[in-house]
């Protein structure tokens, strides 16, 4: 027994050694590199250039105001979501859980879209009301779906939780529809814009504002993907093993729940990016969690800045909506998923 | 602005009410027999059945905010019998009936209401359809560029029997359109960038106007360049690298609100600094405009023209009204 647990456990140190470089390689050359691409020409050896003041460097702004932050927000925010979708998969023991499946996005939108309608003009820091509502938003969706789990079970059902997420998903679904219905029409636009996702957040404010939130998630992750592994086959057998079901689970739902509240919050709902990246994951590193979840967050967050490139170019100098990229590429994808599963 | 008119095929203009309009009345026998051949032809046509000899409509209700302006302006608001829910101006329009608007027409009412006109947006196929299968008269409208907006002017006093204080209304703003370019003769063109929309309080989903359209032809006409001219687009979504890439000198933002607080149209103002590299942005030309009319392609385009113009060249352009 130990012995086999020991050989696995060598197994996973080396595929972890290998993968987490291989996928953090990639990542760092997608953030490094996406600020290179862009419809405008811009010389390296002017951006970088000190003796030119920065006010007349159109050059280093369009590096360091337009593409930087929006390559760091691609990268916080795939990774955020990749991690939260093998979070959500195994917690909800489904194959096909998203981290929006229980609601999270749908309460953040729905912030948000009351945000825009109502037409709330404060900001802070660089975060818009927007912003601060859709997080709020994702906070409440947390909550009720959370008390629904446990008003239900004096545990923690998982089936309960999927049952209040997928409804609360499809109320909060007809509560936007209703406030863009009262919406004017150019905020209506802006309330579809916004959920079509969005990395262009012009500085660097927002990022720092949802750094923390992503951190704290990050931290938690890290302690779960021993129990992870153990609760996604069952979670009896996991607590017969000596784990803390009940504990993991609420750790597991809220840091996951929290990170993708932050994530949506900063780069609005973009799809299949949570159902996409773990599962191309699994088919290359296998399904053990402790390699899935960091190489997850890293490839997570590769994919969504190679498909922010896209989206600033594929039609410049008009802007197209990177989760529309990511739709196209996911929508697919998913649907060869659950073909290959039967 | 593109129109065509449903319920008489194309032989308005001459047809049926020319007796009653004193502007038709002098155009002579060649056009009358033109007119009547036209009429036969029309109730010879398979879409014939429709088409019903007009009488000056005494009920109009319209679905369109800047023809229902168009209609007060010219002085037929005594016969605009309901508006769309999106009508704010003029301040008569507050005591009509509303009937929903371009995606939510309420049918019901409009047919309780009785009107013997119905103004419609193009695109509302469903509501042409139940109008026309309710025998209802119909004027279909769509907006154009900036020299469609005097077109339809006309076109809709032809329409409905007042052809003549339409064709004075347009002229005033067509007159209003020459004193502002005689204004502006030989100025310096500054490249701007006209903003239809964004995220309040930060630069995000900036949506601005592209080379199409009449907010494009007003920015034109007010003296200044697009730097979105080559877009044939009414509107679009650009990054803010787009905005950096193209630089403008000047950046004109429309609010479609009354202005807010003087602090808080400064705060959204100095939002501009996130990009200070801007010429627009270094040089303090970044204008907030404010005001219901500025999207209504109606006859306060004027007034649109006349703001734009006093933004872009203010030494230029005389204050007041």
């Amino acid at each position: 027994m130990t012995d086999r647990d020991a050989a696995a456990g060598t197994s996973v140190r080396r595929r972890l050694l290998l993968w987490v470089p291989i996928f953090g390689a990639v990542a760092f050359l997608a953030v490094i590199g996406a600020p290179l691409i862009g419809t405008t020409p811009i010389r390296l050896a002017r951006v970088f250039d000190r003796s030119i003041p920065f006010a007349d460097n159109v050059d280093a702004q369009i590096f360091f105001i337009a593409r930087l932050p929006r390559a760091l927000t691609g990268a916080l925010v795939g990774s955020t979501l990749a991690a939260a979708g093998v979070v959500f998969q195994a917690l909800l023991r489904n194959p096909l859980a998203t981290p929006f499946t229980l609601g999270v996005s749908a309460g953040s939108a729905l912030g948000a879209m009351l945000a825009i309608t109502l037409r709330l003009h404060l900001s802070l820091f660089g975060v818009s009301a927007v912003t601060a509502a859709s997080f709020i938003g994702s906070i409440g969706a947390v909550a009720i779906v959370y008390a629904l789990a446990r008003a239900r079970h004096r545990g923690f059902s998982t089936n309960v939780l999927l049952l209040a997420g997928v409804t609360l998903n499809s109320f909060f679904s007809a509560l936007i529809l209703f406030v863009q219905y009262l919406a004017d029409s150019s905020e209506a636009m802006r309330t579809m814009r916004w959920l079509m996702g969005d990395l262009d957040v012009a500085g660097y404010g927002p990022i720092l504002a949802a750094l923390p939130l992503c951190v704290v998630a990050f931290v938690a992750f890290a302690w779960l993907p021993r129990a992870l592994n153990l609760l996604s086959l069952d979670a009896d057998a996991a607590a017969s093993r000596g784990v803390n079901v009940l504990r993991v689970q609420r750790v597991a739902f809220f840091s996951a729940s929290m990170a993708t509240g932050a994530a949506v919050s900063l780069g609005g709902p973009i799809g299949f990016i949570g159902i996409i990246v773990p599962h191309l994951v699994r088919l290359m590193v296998g399904a053990d969690h402790r390699v899935v979840l960091p190489a997850s967050a890293l490839f997570g967050a590769a994919f969504l800045v190679v498909c922010d490139v896209l989206a600033r170019t594929a039609m410049a100098p008009v802007e197209l909506p990177v989760g529309i990229i990511t739709a196209v590429i996911g929508g697919p994808f998913f649907l060869w998923l659950l073909v290959r599963q039967r | 602005m593109r129109r065509t008119d449903r319920d008489s095929g194309f032989g308005v203009r001459g047809s049926g009410p020319g007796g009653r309009d004193s502007g038709l009345g002098t155009r002579g026998s060649v056009r009358t027999m033109l007119a009547a051949t036209l009429t036969v032809l029309i109730l010879l046509a398979p879409m014939g059945a429709f088409a019903q000899p007009q009488a000056q409509p005494k009920r109009i209700i319209s679905l369109v905010p800047s023809v229902t302006e168009t209609l007060f302006a010219m002085g037929a608001g005594p016969r605009v019998a309901a508006v769309s829910s999106y009508d704010a101006f003029p301040p008569e329009v507050e005591k009509l009936p509303r009937v929903g608007a371009l995606f939510d027409p309420d049918v019901e009412r409009i047919l309780f209401l009785r009107p013997d006109l119905v103004i419609v947006y193009g695109s509302q196929t469903d509501l042409k359809a139940r109008l026309q299968r309710a025998s209802i008269p119909m004027y279909e409208y769509r907006h154009g560029s900036l020299a469609d907006v005097t077109g339809s002017i006309r076109d809709l006093g032809v329409r409905i029997g007042m052809a003549d204080a339409a064709r004075t209304l347009a002229a005033t703003v067509d007159q209003a359109f020459a004193d502002i370019r005689r204004r502006l003769k030989g100025a310096p063109r500054p490249k701007t960038m006209l903003v239809i929309g964004r995220e309040p309080g930060s630069l995000r989903a900036i949506n601005v106007s592209g080379g199409f359209g009449f907010l494009h032809d007003l920015l034109d006409l007010a003296g200044g360049a697009n730097v979105f001219a080559d877009v044939k687009r009414e509107s679009m979504l650009v990054s803010t690298e787009t905005v950096l890439a193209r630089s403008p000198e000047v950046i004109i933002e429309l609010h479609y609100s009354e202005p807010p607080v003087p602090a808080s149209v400064e705060r959204e103002r100095n939002t501009w600094q996130l990009l200070p590299g801007v010429p627009a942005v270094k040089t303090h030309r970044v204008h907030l405009l404010y005001g219901g009319e500025l999207v209504v392609p109606g006859p306060r385009v004027v007034i649109t023209a006349q703001t734009f113009a006093r933004a872009l060249h203010p030494d230029l352009m005389p204050w007041g009204k």
